[in-house]
C-alpha cells in the first residue's frame, strides 16, 4: 500500500521510526489492552479505498439527482428558508482557518473569539438584549435551552407555549424539559392566529416561569400584542420569551424593546445556504443579569483589555457553569454548536448594514404580500388564513376537493414546489398549506405560482 | 489588605528527633537535648516567598521575634508588630493571644505555622470568625486546615488575598488522649476554621464566584436530599460536622457541631452522646449513620468520631451507613482517592472497605473506594 | 519581546479594531434586490399593517462597512485563528484535529446540496437521500449497531438523545418510575454526566480507581441496580485508556434490566478494531467532525450521529431516511419515537463529507487510520515524557494509550512553579496550538491531553516535543519566560477580572459600552 495522501505516516519506512521510537516490534502490540475476545478480526464490509476522482464522480453522479430550487419554483419555508446568500458570505466560511479551528485560547484564536463577539454584538442589536451566548444548533435547541434558563432564573417549573409553534419544535422543547419544566399551550385566536389574551390570562398561574411566543409565528404571522404579553407575564412574576426569525427584526421592533426577558431564534436565514436543513444556528439572548447568564449551558465570551494599552482581548464568563467544569450539575448541555455560521451571520450582518437589513425585510413584505393579494383573487383560495399582518410565510387555505398534497403533486408537474401541507400539524385549519414568499421571489415567480395554482385547483 | 502572620517557632522539633510533638515544656526540653532544631522558621519563609510580590499592597501584621518578625523581616517584608513576648519562651497562650489581636486588628487572613496544636489554639481565638491557612511545619497535622506544603500555602495566601480563592469549613483536629495510651491514633474534632482552598480548574483566574456553588449551597442541597429520603421508623445517628450538621439545621433541630446526635422522626433524642450511650439509644432499633469524611485526609471513620466504635458500627451494619461529602471536600481529598477507615478494629476496618455510595448533592452520587 | 523569548515565530497581529470601530456611516456591502414597480402599486403601504408599537423606529445598529472594507476585516481575522491547516494541532486532544479534505469541502459546496430544502417532495431529492441512507449503512457496518440517526447535531446532543431513547425504552415497560439513574465513570466525557440529567435522570458518578485510572468493577457493581436506566460511558477514556472491562460493565447493566449508550468520541483508534455494537452496546455515537474527518468550523456545526440496536430502533427520532427497493424516501412510521431532536435531519454538509472520507479510505484505510493514529500517539508519549516536568500518570498499569494520552505537569508545576496554563501560554508563541487540558474535576493535576491523530507527520511529532522540551527548559532556567507569555502572539496577556465581575463583564458591544462610559 501507498503512502496514502491523507496519512503522511503511513510510509512504511516512517512506521518503522515510529515504532522504533516507541520500542515495539509490531504495531498491534499497541493495542494490547483490547482483549481479543472483542476485538473485530474481520474485513469492514465497505468498498476498497477510492481515488479522489472517483470520490468525486460517485458524489456528484448521487447528487445529480436533486433538483434544486434554482432549477424550480419554491416556496416551502417553516423553518428553513430561500434567501439571497451575498458571495462574501461563502468567502469567509471558506477560509480555512476558520473551518479547521476548535478550542483553541484568545491568544492563538483572537480571531475566532472576536469573529464571534461581533456575532454576538450584531444579535444583541437585532434583538435589543445585552447579553447573548454562544449560539447552539438550532431554533428548537435554542428554545429548549431558553425554557430551562427561565425555570432556574425564577425557581418556577411550568411554561407556557403558543400553541402555534410547530409541533416539532415542541417536540425538542419537551425534551429540554427533563423534570425541570412542564409544559402547557395557549391557545390562538382563530380569527388572528395571535395569541389568545383570555386563554394566557386564564392559564398563566404562580407556577409559571414564563411565556413563550413566537414573532412572526411558524405559521407566518406577526403577533402585535407583544407588549400585552409582556405585561400579563411580568404581572404574574413570569418571564417573557421570545422566538424569531431573525430578518423580520428589520421591519418589526426588538422583542426587547417591548419586555422580551430571553430571546431566541434561528440564524439560518442570516447568510446560510439551506443545505437540506444541515446549516441552522440557534441564537439566545438574555437580559445580562447574573441570574440568567448562570442559568445558561453555554459558552459566554467577554470582551476584554490585556496588558498592552488599546488591545482587545477576549474570555470566558463564569467558566465553571458549563457542562466542561459542572457535569451533571450544569444548566444545560453545550458542545459543538455552530460558531462558523455564527461567523457567517456576522458576515452577512455587515454586509447588509442598517439599511440592508431594513430593505430585506421590506422586500419580503412586500412580495409576500402581493403573492398573498394574487392568491386571494382566485376562487377557493384564502390568504392568508388569518386576519393578521404577515411576514415572509402565510397560510393559504384550499376550498377544494383536492387535498394539498394533491395540489403539491400538480404544482411539482408544473415545475413547482408547493407550500407545507398544514393538515397533519393543524388540522383544524382543514385543506392549508404554508407558503414562503422571500426577497428572491421576483413577480413572474408569484405570477407563474397564480396561473399554476389556478389551473390545479380546476 | 491585612495578612496577619503567627508562627509557633517550636512546632515540629520533635519529629526530627522521634517525639510526637512539642505539647508542653518537657517534651520541648527534652527534643532540644536530643539536638532538635526549630523547622517552622524556614518553612515560614519558603511561604512568604508568594507574598513578597504582593507586600507592597498588603499590610502584615505579625508577633515579635521569632513568633513572624524574624521571619517577615528576613524576607524583605516590614511588618506591623503587635502583641509583647519574651524572646525564645514562647508558649501556646502566647499564640492565642496574638490570634485574639488579630481579630482586632481585622486582619482579611491569618497565616500561621504550626502543627495540629498551633491550629487549635487559633481556633480557640478566632473560631470562624476570621479566613485563616496552616503551614503545614508541625508533627501532628491531621486537621484540614493546612496547606499540603509550606509554598502552597503561601501561594493560596497569596491569591485569598487577591480575590482569587473561594473560602470552606476545615476541620481542627484534636488528638484522642485515651486512644493514644492505648497505643492508637485516633482523634476528636476540636472545631472549624474558615480556610480558602483552591478550586481546580483549567481556566487561570480563579477568584470566587456566586456561581461557584459555596460550601453552605452545597451542602443544603445533600441536606435536601437526604432529608427527602428520612424515614419514620429509622433512627439516625448524625456524626460531627457542618456538612452533616445542614441536615439537622434543615430539620429545624439544634445539632452539637463536634458531637454525635441521635434524631428520629425528626426530633432530637440525645445530643453529644459518648459510645456507650449511643449503644443503649440504638439498641434493636433500625438505625442509620450519617457521616462526612475529613477534609485532606479523608477519614470516615477513626478520626473526629471515635465514638462510633466498631461496636456501633457492627450493631448498625455496612448498608445503613450513609456518606455525604461536598465537592470541596472532595476536592481537598483529592479526586481519586479513597476514603479511609481506621476504627482500631480490622475485621470492621475490612467490613467497611470496598466500594460506596456517596451522596455528593442532590440527586447526586458518586461511587467511591473505602480503604483501611 | 527578548532574545530570550524569540522562537522564530510571529503570529500575524493586526491589532484589528472591532468591526462596530470601523466604517463610515451610509456605507453598506450588499445591495438588496428591488420591488417590481407593479408590486409595489397592487399592494400599497403594506407597512402600515403592522400596528404602530410593533414597527421598529430606529434602524438596527450595524457597522456600516463597504464590501472591500468587510472582506479586508474577516481576512484578518481569520489570519488570527489557528486551524488544522495552520499548523501543529496535535495538543488539541479528545478533539481528533484531523485532516479535512479539500474534495469534500468542495463537493459539499456543491449547489445540489446546498439549494436544496429540506421540505422538498423527495422524488426531487434523492441524490442527497441516497448519501444519507448509505452513510448510515456504513456506520452500521462500521459500529456493529443495527440503525443510525443522523439527527444529533454534536456529542453532547448525541447522548442527550441516547438518554432520551433510554427514557422511552423503560417508560413503555412501566418501569421509568423505578429507573432514574444513570451510572457513568468521571473520566468519560462531562456530557455522559450532563446530558443525561438534562434528560431528567439522577447522575451515580464512578470515580476511578487510584491505582489505574478506571473504576473497578466492584465499583460498578455498586454502582447499579434495580434503579439504573442506564450506563454512559466514553471508552477510551478521554485519558487514552482503553477500558478492558467495558464488556463486563455491559453484562452488569443488562443484568439489572438497564441499557449502556457508549461515547464513541474517541472512537479513531478503534476504527476497523472494534465493533461496539458486537461488544453489546445497546446505544452509541460517532462525532462525525472527530474521528470521520469533517471539519470543527471554530466549534461548530458538528455532527453526531447515534446507532441503536433493533430492539431500540422503533424509538429513533424521524424521519429516518428508507429505501423501498426503487426510491428513497422520509420514514415517519415510527410511533413510538421519541420525535425530533432538531429541526430538520441533521447536520448535512457532515453527512456529506463523512460519506466521501469512508469511500475515500475503504475499509483497509479505516484500519490504517486506527493503526497509524495509535503508533503516532505512543511515539510521542514515549518522547514527551523524557521531557523534565512531564509525568504521564497510571502509566504503571498501562503499558500503551491508544489514541491520546492525559500527561501531568504537576511535578514541574512543583519544581519550578510553571504549570499547565503558562505552558499552554508560551506554546501558542512556537507556531503551536495550546493543548486540551482536562475537563472538570482534575483527577489529574495541571493536565495536558495531546491526541496526535493519523494526518500527523512525523515531523509534527518531533516538533512538539521540541518544542515542549525548550519550555521546559526555560520553565527550569528562566521561569519568568513562561510566565510572562505569550510574547509572540496577537496580543498579550489578558486580563481575566470580568470572567467574574458583572460591572465588567460585556457579552456584546452594547453592553460594553454601556459599562464602560
Amino acid at each position: 500500500m501507498t503512502t496514502h495522501r491523507y496519512i503522511p505516516n503511513s510510509d512504511p519506512e516512517i512506521k518503522r521510526e515510529l515504532l522504533d521510537g516507541i520500542g515495539v516490534r509490531e504495531p498491534e502490540e499497541l493495542f494490547a489492552a483490547i482483549p481479543a475476545k472483542i476485538r473485530f478480526h474481520g474485513r469492514l464490509d465497505l468498498p476498497y479505498a477510492a481515488s479522489e476522482y472517483e470520490v468525486k464522480r460517485r458524489i456528484e453522479t448521487s447528487l445529480s439527482k436533486n433538483i434544486t430550487s434554482n432549477e424550480m419554483l419554491s416556496f416551502v419555508g417553516a423553518g428553513c428558508w430561500p434567501h439571497y446568500v451575498p458571495a462574501v458570505c461563502d468567502e469567509i466560511n471558506s477560509r480555512s482557518e476558520f473551518l479547521t479551528a476548535y478550542t483553541g485560547d484568545t491568544y492563538s484564536d483572537l480571531g475566532r473569539f472576536q469573529a464571534l463577539f461581533e456575532f454576538q454584538s450584531m444579535i444583541g442589536e437585532l434583538v435589543a438584549m445585552d447579553a447573548v451566548t454562544l449560539p447552539t444548533y438550532d431554533w428548537a435547541n435554542a428554545s429548549g435551552d431558553a425554557i430551562r434558563m427561565a425555570a432556574m432564573a425564577t425557581d418556577r417549573h411550568e411554561i407556557l407555549v403558543a400553541r402555534t409553534t410547530s409541533p416539532e419544535k415542541r417536540s425538542v422543547m419537551r425534551a429540554y424539559c427533563g423534570r425541570l419544566a412542564e409544559m402547557q399551550l395557549i391557545d390562538y385566536d382563530p380569527e388572528t392566529g395571535q395569541i389568545s389574551l383570555e386563554d394566557l390570562e386564564q392559564k398563566i398561574s404562580p407556577n409559571t416561569a414564563a411565556v413563550y411566543i413566537e414573532n412572526p409565528t411558524y405559521l407566518g404571522l406577526i403577533e402585535t400584542q407583544g407588549e400585552r404579553i409582556a405585561e400579563t407575564a411580568h404581572d404574574n412574576g413570569s418571564l417573557l420569551i421570545v422566538g424569531v426569525e431573525p430578518l423580520s427584526l428589520g421591519i418589526l421592533t426588538a422583542p426587547g424593546e417591548y419586555g422580551a426577558d430571553i430571546v431566541c431564534g434561528e440564524g439560518q436565514p442570516l447568510g446560510l445556504h439551506m443545505n437540506f436543513g444541515g446549516a441552522s444556528l440557534g441564537f439566545l439572548a438574555c437580559r445580562d443579569e447574573p441570574r440568567f447568564l448562570s442559568s445558561t449551558g453555554h459558552r459566554l465570551i467577554t470582551i476584554t483589555k490585556t496588558e498592552r494599552d488599546g488591545e482587545w482581548g477576549f474570555t470566558y464568563v463564569l467558566p465553571e457553569r458549563s457542562m466542561y467544569a459542572a457535569r451533571e450539575k450544569a444548566p444545560s448541555i453545550t458542545g459543538t454548536g455552530a460558531a462558523l455560521c455564527a461567523i457567517t451571520a456576522a458576515v452577512y450582518l455587515s454586509a447588509l448594514g442598517p439599511k440592508g437589513l431594513r430593505e430585506v425585510a421590506e422586500t419580503i413584505m412586500q412580495k409576500s404580500h402581493y403573492a398573498m393579494k394574487r392568491l386571494s383573487e382566485i376562487r377557493g383560495i384564502k390568504a392568508p388564513f388569518f386576519k393578521s399582518p404577515h411576514f415572509e410565510e402565510f397560510t393559504v387555505n384550499f376550498r377544494s376537493r383536492k387535498t394539498v398534497r394533491r395540489i403539491n403533486q400538480i404544482l411539482l408537474k408544473l415545475g413547482i414546489q408547493g407550500g407545507k401541507d398544514l393538515s397533519k400539524e393543524f388540522p383544524e385549519l382543514r385543506n392549508t398549506a404554508l407558503y414562503c414568499v422571500t426577497e428572491i421571489h421576483t413577480k413572474e415567480d408569484i405570477d407563474r405560482l397564480t396561473a399554476a395554482l389556478k389551473e390545479a385547483l380546476k | 489588605m491585612k495578612m496577619g502572620l503567627i508562627v509557633n517557632p517550636i512546632a515540629g522539633m520533635g519529629g526530627r528527633v522521634g517525639l510526637k510533638g512539642t505539647d508542653g515544656k518537657e517534651i520541648l526540653a527534652k527534643a532540644r537535648q536530643l539536638g532538635a532544631t526549630p523547622v517552622s522558621p524556614a518553612r515560614t519563609i519558603e511561604a512568604l516567598q508568594a507574598i513578597v510580590p504582593i507586600a507592597d499592597r498588603i499590610e502584615l501584621v505579625t508577633s515579635p521575634f521569632e513568633m513572624g518578625e524574624e521571619e517577615a523581616v528576613s524576607c524583605g517584608i516590614h511588618p506591623t508588630v503587635i502583641a509583647g513576648i519574651r524572646k525564645d519562651e514562647t508558649t501556646a497562650a502566647d499564640t492565642k493571644n496574638a490570634a485574639r489581636m488579630m481579630l482586632g486588628s481585622q486582619v482579611d487572613l491569618l497565616l500561621f505555622a504550626g502543627g495540629d496544636g498551633t491550629a487549635r489554639d487559633i481556633c480557640a481565638s478566632i473560631n470562624r470568625s476570621l479566613p485563616a491557612l496552616g503551614i503545614p511545619t508541625g508533627v501532628k497535622i491531621h486537621s484540614a486546615v493546612f496547606a499540603v506544603n509550606p509554598r502552597r500555602a503561601g501561594e493560596l495566601a497569596a491569591k485569598f488575598l487577591q480575590g482569587q480563592a473561594p473560602l470552606r469549613e476545615a476541620e481542627v483536629m484534636d488528638i484522642d488522649e485515651q486512644a493514644f495510651r492505648e497505643g492508637r491514633l485516633s482523634s476528636m474534632l476540636y472545631g472549624y476554621l474558615k480556610v480558602p482552598y483552591e478550586r481546580e480548574s483549567v481556566q487561570s483566574a480563579k477568584s470566587a464566584s456566586f456561581t461557584t456553588p459555596d460550601e453552605t449551597a452545597s451542602q443544603d442541597l445533600i441536606a435536601q436530599y437526604v432529608v427527602e429520603r428520612m424515614v419514620d421508623d429509622y433512627y439516625y445517628v448524625l456524626c460531627p460536622g457542618t456538612t452533616v450538621k445542614a441536615i439537622a439545621d434543615k430539620l429545624g433541630i439544634t445539632k452539637t457541631l463536634l458531637g454525635v446526635d441521635l434524631v428520629h422522626k425528626g426530633s432530637l433524642l440525645g445530643s453529644d452522646l459518648n459510645e456507650q450511650q449511643l449503644l443503649r439509644l440504638i439498641d434493636r432499633k433500625k438505625v442509620k449513620i450519617i457521616v462526612s469524611p475529613i477534609g485532606r485526609q479523608g477519614f470516615i471513620f477513626g478520626r473526629g468520631n471515635p465514638q462510633i466504635s466498631p461496636a456501633v458500627i457492627k450493631k448498625v451494619g455496612k448498608e445503613n451507613i450513609l456518606i455525604i461529602a461536598t465537592h470541596s471536600k472532595l476536592s481537598s481529598i483529592g479526586f481519586g482517592r479513597p476514603l479511609l477507615v481506621d476504627t482500631g478494629d480490622e475485621e470492621t476496618d475490612r467490613m467497611l472497605s470496598g466500594y460506596t455510595r456517596v451522596i455528593t448533592g442532590y440527586e447526586e452520587e458518586a461511587v467511591m473506594k473505602i480503604s483501611s | 519581546m527578548t532574545a530570550d523569548t524569540v522562537t522564530g515565530y510571529r503570529a500575524a497581529a493586526w491589532n484589528e479594531p472591532l468591526i462596530y470601530q470601523l466604517g463610515r456611516k451610509g456605507r453598506r456591502g450588499s445591495a438588496v434586490v428591488g420591488v417590481e414597480e407593479e408590486v409595489k402599486k397592487k399592494i400599497r403601504d403594506v407597512l402600515s399593517e403592522i400596528p404602530e408599537s410593533m414597527r421598529r423606529k430606529e434602524p438596527v445598529n450595524l457597522p456600516e462597512l463597504s464590501e472591500p472594507e468587510i472582506v479586508r476585516h474577516f481576512i484578518r481575522l481569520s489570519q488570527q485563528t489557528f486551524g488544522v491547516d495552520s499548523g501543529v494541532i496535535l495538543g488539541v486532544g479528545t478533539c481528533t484535529m484531523k485532516y479535512n479534505p479539500k474534495v469534500n469541502e468542495a463537493l459539499a459546496r456543491s449547489p445540489k446540496l446546498t439549494e436544496t430544502h429540506p421540505l422538498q417532495e423527495t422524488s426531487t431529492v434523492q441524490g442527497i437521500l441516497e448519501i444519507m441512507y448509505r452513510l448510515e449503512k456504513c456506520l452500521c457496518t462500521i459500529s456493529g449497531m443495527d440503525r443510525f440517526s443522523l439527527q444529533p447535531r454534536g456529542g453532547a446532543h448525541a447522548v442527550l438523545t441516547n438518554a432520551l431513547i433510554m427514557r422511552a425504552y423503560h417508560k413503555l415497560n412501566g418501569e421509568l418510575e423505578e429507573r432514574n439513574e444513570i451510572v457513568t465513570p468521571i473520566l468519560s466525557h462531562p456530557c455522559n454526566g450532563g446530558s443525561p440529567s438534562v434528560a431528567g435522570f439522577k447522575v451515580v458518578t464512578i470515580y476511578p480507581d487510584p491505582e489505574t485510572g478506571i473504576p473497578n468493577v466492584e465499583a460498578v457493581k455498586t454502582a447499579v441496580s434495580k434503579h439504573t436506566a442506564g450506563m454512559t460511558i466514553t471508552d477510551p477514556y478521554d485519558t487514552g485508556i482503553f477500558d478492558p472491562n467495558i464488556e463486563e460493565y455491559i453484562k452488569i447493566v443488562h443484568e439489572a434490566g438497564g441499557l449502556v449508550a457508549v461515547d464513541q468520541a474517541n472512537a479513531n483508534s478503534l476504527l476497523g478494531r472494534l465493533r461496539i455494537g458486537d461488544v453489546g452496546a445497546d446505544l452509541c455515537h460517532f462525532n462525525l467532525h472527530k474521528s470521520f474527518s469533517t471539519p470543527h468550523g471554530s466549534h461548530g456545526p458538528g455532527s453526531a450521529p447515534i446507532g441503536v440496536k433493533k430492539h431500540l430502533a422503533k424509538f429513533l427520532p424521524v424521519p429516518t431516511v428508507g429505501f423501498d427497493g426503487k426510491k428513497y424516501y422520509l420514514d415517519y412510521d415510527r410511533p413510538h419515537s421519541i420525535g425530533k431532536v432538531t429541526g430538520f435531519y441533521g447536520t448535512i454538509p457532515a453527512v456529506l463529507k463523512a460519506y466521501a472520507w469512508i469511500m475515500t479510505m475503504g475499509a483497509e484505510g479505516l484500519k490504517e487510520t486506527s493503526e497509524v493514529a495509535v503508533m503516532n500517539n505512543n511515539y510521542l508519549i514515549q518522547n514527551l515524557i523524557k521531557v523534565r516536568g512531564v509525568t504521564l500518570p497510571w502509566a504503571k498499569s498501562h503499558r500503551w494509550r491508544l489514541q491520546e494520552a492525559r500527561f501531568s505537569l504537576q511535578k514541574m508545576k512543583e519544581d519550578t512553579g510553571v504549570g499547565i496554563d503558562d505552558v499552554n501560554r508560551r506554546i501558542v508563541d512556537f507556531g503551536v496550538q495550546k493543548c486540551f487540558p482536562s475537563h472538570e474535576p482534575l483527577i489529574v493535576k495541571e493536565p495536558f491531553t495531546p491526541e496526535p491523530p493519523e494526518s500527523t507527520t512525523k515531523e509534527d511529532l518531533d516538533r512538539f516535543v521540541q518544542v515542549f522540551q525548550q519550555i521546559s527548559q526555560e520553565a527550569y532556567t528562566n521561569p519568568e519566560i513562561v510566565k510572562k507569555a505569550p510574547h509572540n502572539c496577537a496580543i498579550s496577556k489578558i486580563d481575566p477580572s470580568p470572567s467574574r465581575d458583572p460591572s465588567k463583564w460585556a457579552l456584546t458591544w452594547r453592553a460594553y459600552l454601556k459599562k464602560h462610559k
